[in-house]
C-alpha cells in the first residue's frame, strides 16, 4: 500500500500542554478511506489529545497532517469541519437549550431568500432522525431529552454533515444495546460510501464488532496499528495497558463469597416518585453489594436521587436502620450517611476548577457545616490519604480537577464520598468512559468497601461489571421494580430476560 | 519559591497596577501627589483622598466580588445606595418615623436593615425564583429609585446633623473614618471566607452549583446570603454617600456606580464566570479606579474627555491581563526574531 492511498495521514504528532505534562509523543496515525479504525488506549494515552489535534480544537506543536495528500493545519474545530473532518465527542456537545433541529442544522442553516427555512429544517431533521430510529418532536429543547438520546443527535448531526473524515469519541458510552445496533449499522453505510471513521471507546467487544484496524497509543506515545481480525483480545488489552493480561485478570476477581448479610440499613416502603417510580420496596443491608439493573428510563437512577434526597417523594416511607426519615435534600441524605456517585461526572460531579483537595473534602466539609472549617493541612492530610488509597495519578493534590483523566476524576469523587464516612454509598454508572485497568481497580474498591461493612447500590448499564460485583441485583422496567435474584441465580442470560420482559425469548 | 507565591497570588497584579500608578502619578505632578499635610490633626493629600473617595466603591466592590463568585452579579447596587441614604436622611431630619426624634444611630441601623431586605429580595429572585442574575437585580435597580423618591416624596432630604456628617467626613486618630469603615468590613470578610468554609463554597457553588448540591452545598442559601451581604454593603455605601453631600438625592446617588463595582472585581481578575475569587484583589481594583480619576484630573485633562481617557485606561488595564493577549504578542515579539535573525 503506498502513502498515497490513505484518506489521513499523521506523522510525528507532538503535543505538550505545559512543559511537565506532555500529551503526545512522536505519534503516528494512518487512515484510509472506507474504513472503521479504533483508536485505543488507557485514559491519558492521548487518544483526546490526538482527535484534538487532528479535529483543530488543539494545535500541535511538531508534526505532519495530510489529508487525501494534502497537508493540513486546522486551527480551529470549525476550520476542520470546512475541510472535511467531522467529529462527536464523549461528552455531548450540543446546545441544550436549542431545539433538536436546530442543532442538528447549526451554522449550515438551509435558507430561502435569505431567511433560514424552518419548514425544510424540520423536515430534514425528522428524516435523517428516522434513519436512527428516533421518533421525537424536534421542535422540543434538547434538555427535554435524556443524554442517550442527545448522543444520537450529535452523532446524527456529525453523519450528516458531508465529510470525509468522521471522528468518534466515545459515542456509545451513554447508548443502550438497540442504540448502539442502530450506530454500528450507520458506520457500516457511511464506511461503504468511502468515508473514513475513527471510533474510540473503551468496550473491546464494540472493537471487534465493527472495526477493522486498531491504532493503539500509550502514555501518549505511538504503540502500533494492527488488522483487527488478527490481533487477540488478551493481547489488544495488553498492549493498551502495558502489563500482562493475566495479571490484570487477577485484580478482577469475580465476587464469589456468598454475601453475608448484615443488618439492613436503608428500606424504602411502597416509594413512589413524582413522576419517576412506582410503588417500590427495597432494602439494602450493611457489607452488601446491590445492583440495580435495567434500561435508561428503567428507574435505576430515579431510585437513587429519591434515596440521596435530590427528587421528592410522592408517596411511601424511608426507614434508616428501622426509624422513619425524610430527606427534605442532599445534605440531611449525607448526614444520615448517605453518599451517591452521579451518573453525570462532568455536570454533576466534579467541581471543575477547584483542586483536587478541594474536591475531596467538599461534601465532608458541607456535612460538617459552614463554621467547622477543615484546615488547609488537615485537607491536605485527607487528600494524600485518597490519592495514595485510591491510586490517583496525578502530580500533585493542588492540581484542578479537569485536568485530569475521566478515570482519575471518578476515583477524586468516589474520595469525596468515602471521606464522609457513609454506610450506604451509591454508584450510578461509576465506570463510564473510563478504561479498563481504572475499571478494575474501582470494582475491586467496590468489592472491598463492601467487605468492610460497607453497603453499596451499583448501578451500571454494563452487565458484565454488575455480574462481577453485585451480590444481589434487583431489575427495573418501566419505573417498577420486575425481580430480584440473589447469590448464584445471578446470570447474564436471566437478567437479560427480565429487563426484556420476562415472556420475551431473547 | 516564595517569591513566585507572592507573583502567583491573584491581588498581585491589580497591587502592582495601583502602585504603578501611584508612581507615574508622582512624576507627573512633580512629587507634590505624594504631599501629606496634617492639619487640626487630620491627614490631608491626594492619597488620603483615593482612599476615602475610594471607600463606597470598595465595600461595593466586596459585596459584588461574592456575589460575582457565585457566578451572579448584582447591578442594583446603586439604587439600594438611594434607598439606604433616603431611609437615614429622613429619619435624621425627621421627615419620616419623628418618634424616633432624629436619631443618627437609629436612622443607620434602619438604613443598614433596608439593604438587607434589598439583597435578600435580589436573592430570593435569584436562589428560589431561579431568575437570571442580572434580570433579576435589574428589576431592583430600577424600582430601587422610585422607591427611594416615595421615601423622600420626590424631594431631597438635606440634613443637617454634625453626627451623621462624621460618617463620611469625620477623623480618627487623623484618619477619615470611611477608611476605619472599609478596613473593618474587609478584615471581617476575609475571615469569614477564609476561616469559615464560606469561601469554599462559593467558589464551588459558582464553578458547578449542580455538583455542589450533590455535594450537600445549599447552594440557594448560599446565592441568598451573598446578595443580602451585598445590599447591606450597598446600604453602607449609600450612607457614607448621602453623609458626604449632607442629604439624599435618589436620582444622583451611586448613578452608575454599579459599573464601576462590577469593573472594579473585573480589574481584580475575578472571573464574572464565577469561581475563584479574591476580595483583596478586588479591593485593589476599586483603587486603581479612584486613582485613575484623581489621575485623570491632576493631569488636566477636559472634563467632557474624562470618561474616554478613563476607559482607554481601563482597556490597558485589562489587556495586561488577559493571558490571551500576552501569549499573543509574545508569539508575535518572536516571530520578528526568527525573521530579524534570518
Amino acid at each position: 500500500m503506498s502513502t498515497q492511498n490513505y484518506l489521513l495521514e499523521a506523522h510525528h504528532i507532538s503535543k505538550s500542554y505545559t512543559s511537565a505534562v506532555i500529551a503526545l509523543k512522536d505519534v503516528r496515525f494512518q487512515l484510509q478511506g472506507g474504513e472503521i479504525h479504533a483508536l485505543l488506549g488507557e485514559n491519558g494515552a492521548g487518544k483526546s489529545t490526538l482527535i484534538k489535534v487532528l479535529t483543530g480544537v488543539e494545535e500541535r506543536d511538531t508534526g505532519l497532517i495530510t489529508l487525501e495528500g494534502k497537508e493540513i493545519y486546522p486551527k480551529t474545530p470549525q476550520e476542520g469541519q470546512k475541510i472535511g473532518i467531522s467529529s462527536v465527542y464523549q461528552e455531548v456537545n450540543l446546545c441544550p437549550n436549542l431545539s433538536v433541529a436546530e442543532n442538528i442544522y447549526i451554522g449550515r442553516e438551509p435558507r430561502k431568500k435569505g431567511r433560514i427555512d424552518w419548514k425544510t429544517i424540520y423536515v430534514n431533521a425528522r428524516i435523517l432522525l428516522e434513519k436512527f430510529d428516533l421518533d421525537i418532536d424536534v421542535t422540543k429543547d434538547l434538555d427535554q431529552y435524556s443524554v442517550a438520546i442527545q448522543q444520537m443527535i450529535a452523532i446524527a448531526r456529525a453523519c450528516d454533515i458531508r465529510a470525509k473524515v468522521l471522528i468518534l469519541d466515545e459515542p456509545t458510552s451513554s447508548l443502550s444495546t438497540n442504540e448502539v445496533n442502530k450506530l454500528f449499522e450507520i458506520m457500516r453505510r457511511l464506511k461503504k460510501d468511502g468515508m473514513g471513521i475513527i471510533f474510540v471507546t473503551h468496550f473491546i467487544d464494540q472493537v471487534y464488532e465493527i472495526t477493522d484496524r486498531i491504532t493503539v497509543l500509550r502514555n501518549g506515545e505511538y504503540v502500533g496499528t494492527y488488522e483487527t481480525a488478527n490481533l487477540p483480545k488478551v493481547e489488544l488489552v495488553g498492549k493498551m495497558i502495558g502489563k500482562d493480561y493475566a495479571q490484570l485478570n487477577r485484580t478482577m476477581v469475580s465476587y464469589e463469597e456468598e454475601y453475608n448479610s448484615g443488618d439492613t440499613f436503608l428500606e424504602l416502603k411502597e416509594v413512589s416518585g413524582l413522576g419517576t417510580i412506582k410503588n417500590l420496596d427495597l432494602s439494602i443491608r450493611q457489607g452488601e453489594v446491590l445492583g440495580l439493573s435495567g434500561l435508561l428510563g428503567s428507574g435505576r437512577s430515579e431510585i437513587a436521587r429519591i434515596i440521596f434526597g435530590i427528587d421528592s417523594l410522592e408517596k411511601g416511607t424511608i426507614e434508616i436502620k428501622g426509624k422513619k426519615i425524610f430527606l427534605k435534600n442532599t445534605l440531611a441524605a449525607i448526614k444520615n450517611g448517605i453518599a451517591f456517585c452521579p451518573e453525570n461526572r462532568k455536570t454533576e460531579g466534579i467541581v471543575g476548577d477547584l483542586s483536587i483537595r478541594d474536591n475531596i473534602i467538599l461534601a465532608l466539609q458541607a456535612k460538617q457545616g459552614l463554621f467547622k472549617s477543615i484546615s488547609k493541612r488537615e485537607a491536605s492530610r485527607i487528600a494524600d490519604e485518597y490519592i495514595e488509597k485510591l491510586e490517583i495519578k496525578t502530580p500533585s493534590k493542588d492540581q484542578k480537577i479537569k485536568n485530569l483523566s475521566g478515570g482519575n476524576q471518578q476515583k477524586v469523587i468516589l474520595a469525596r464520598w468515602l471521606a464522609t464516612d457513609p454506610n450506604l454509598l451509591m454508584l450510578d454508572e461509576p465506570t463510564r468512559g473510563i478504561d479498563i485497568g481504572t475499571k478494575a481497580e474501582i470494582l475491586k474498591i467496590v468489592i472491598d468497601l463492601a467487605k468492610q461493612g460497607m453497603g453499596v447500590i451499583f448501578i451500571s448499564s454494563e452487565i458484565d461489571e454488575m455480574l462481577r460485583c453485585c451480590g444481589r441485583m434487583v431489575i427495573l422496567r418501566d419505573m417498577r421494580k420486575v425481580m430480584e435474584l440473589k447469590g448464584r441465580e445471578i446470570s447474564q442470560a436471566a437478567i437479560m430476560h427480565h429487563i426484556a420482559g420476562g415472556d420475551k425469548d431473547e | 519559591m516564595n517569591k513566585s507565591k507572592i507573583t502567583k497570588n491573584q491581588a498581585f497584579l491589580p497591587f502592582a497596577i495601583f502602585v504603578a500608578i501611584l508612581i507615574f502619578n508622582t512624576i507627573i505632578s512633580g512629587g507634590t501627589f505624594l504631599e501629606m499635610k496634617i492639619v487640626d490633626g487630620h491627614l490631608y493629600g491626594r492619597i488620603i483622598d483615593i482612599i476615602r473617595n475610594g471607600s463606597k466603591l470598595m465595600l461595593l466592590a466586596t459585596g459584588m466580588t461574592m456575589v460575582i463568585a457565585t457566578g451572579g452579579t448584582d447591578i442594583s447596587v446603586g439604587s439600594v445606595m438611594a434607598i439606604s441614604g433616603a431611609v437615614a436622611c429622613s429619619i435624621v431630619s425627621g421627615a419620616i418615623l419623628p418618634g424616633l426624634g432624629g436619631n443618627v444611630v437609629a436612622a443607620i441601623i434602619l438604613a443598614l436593615l433596608a439593604g438587607v431586605l434589598c439583597g435578600i429580595w435580589n436573592g430570593i429572585l435569584v436562589a428560589q425564583i431561579k431568575i437570571q442574575p442580572i434580570v433579576a437585580t435589574l428589576i431592583l435597580m430600577v424600582a430601587g429609585r422610585g422607591i427611594a423618591q416615595l421615601i423622600t416624596k420626590g424631594k431631597i432630604v438635606t440634613v443637617s446633623s454634625d453626627t451623621y456628617y462624621f460618617i463620611n467626613g469625620g477623623y480618627i486618630l487623623g484618619i477619615p473614618f470611611p477608611v476605619y469603615v472599609v478596613l473593618f468590613i474587609v478584615i471581617i470578610t476575609l475571615l469569614f471566607t477564609k476561616r469559615t468554609a464560606f469561601g469554599l463554597f462559593l467558589e464551588a457553588t459558582g464553578c458547578n452549583s449542580a455538583a455542589s448540591k450533590f455535594a450537600g452545598i445549599n447552594v440557594g442559601l448560599i446565592k441568598l446570603l451573598v446578595y443580602a451581604v451585598s445590599g447591606t454593603l450597598a446600604a453602607g455605601a449609600g450612607l457614607i454617600e448621602s453623609a458626604g453631600i449632607k442629604g439624599a438625592d435618589c436620582n444622583n446617588a451611586g448613578l452608575m456606580i454599579e459599573m464601576d463595582a462590577i469593573l472594579a472585581v473585573a480589574i481584580g481578575g475575578t472571573s464574572l464566570n464565577g469561581g475563584k475569587f479574591s476580595i483583596p484583589a478586588s479591593i485593589f481594583g476599586a483603587l486603581i479606579i479612584q486613582s485613575i480619576t484623581t489621575m485623570v484630573y491632576a493631569l488636566g485633562v477636559a472634563p467632557e474627555i474624562t470618561q474616554v481617557v478613563k476607559a482607554i485606561l481601563v482597556v490597558i488595564i485589562c489587556l495586561s491581563q488577559s493571558k490571551e493577549f500576552k501569549d499573543t504578542v509574545i508569539k508575535i515579539f518572536r516571530r520578528e526574531k526568527v525573521v530579524a535573525g534570518a
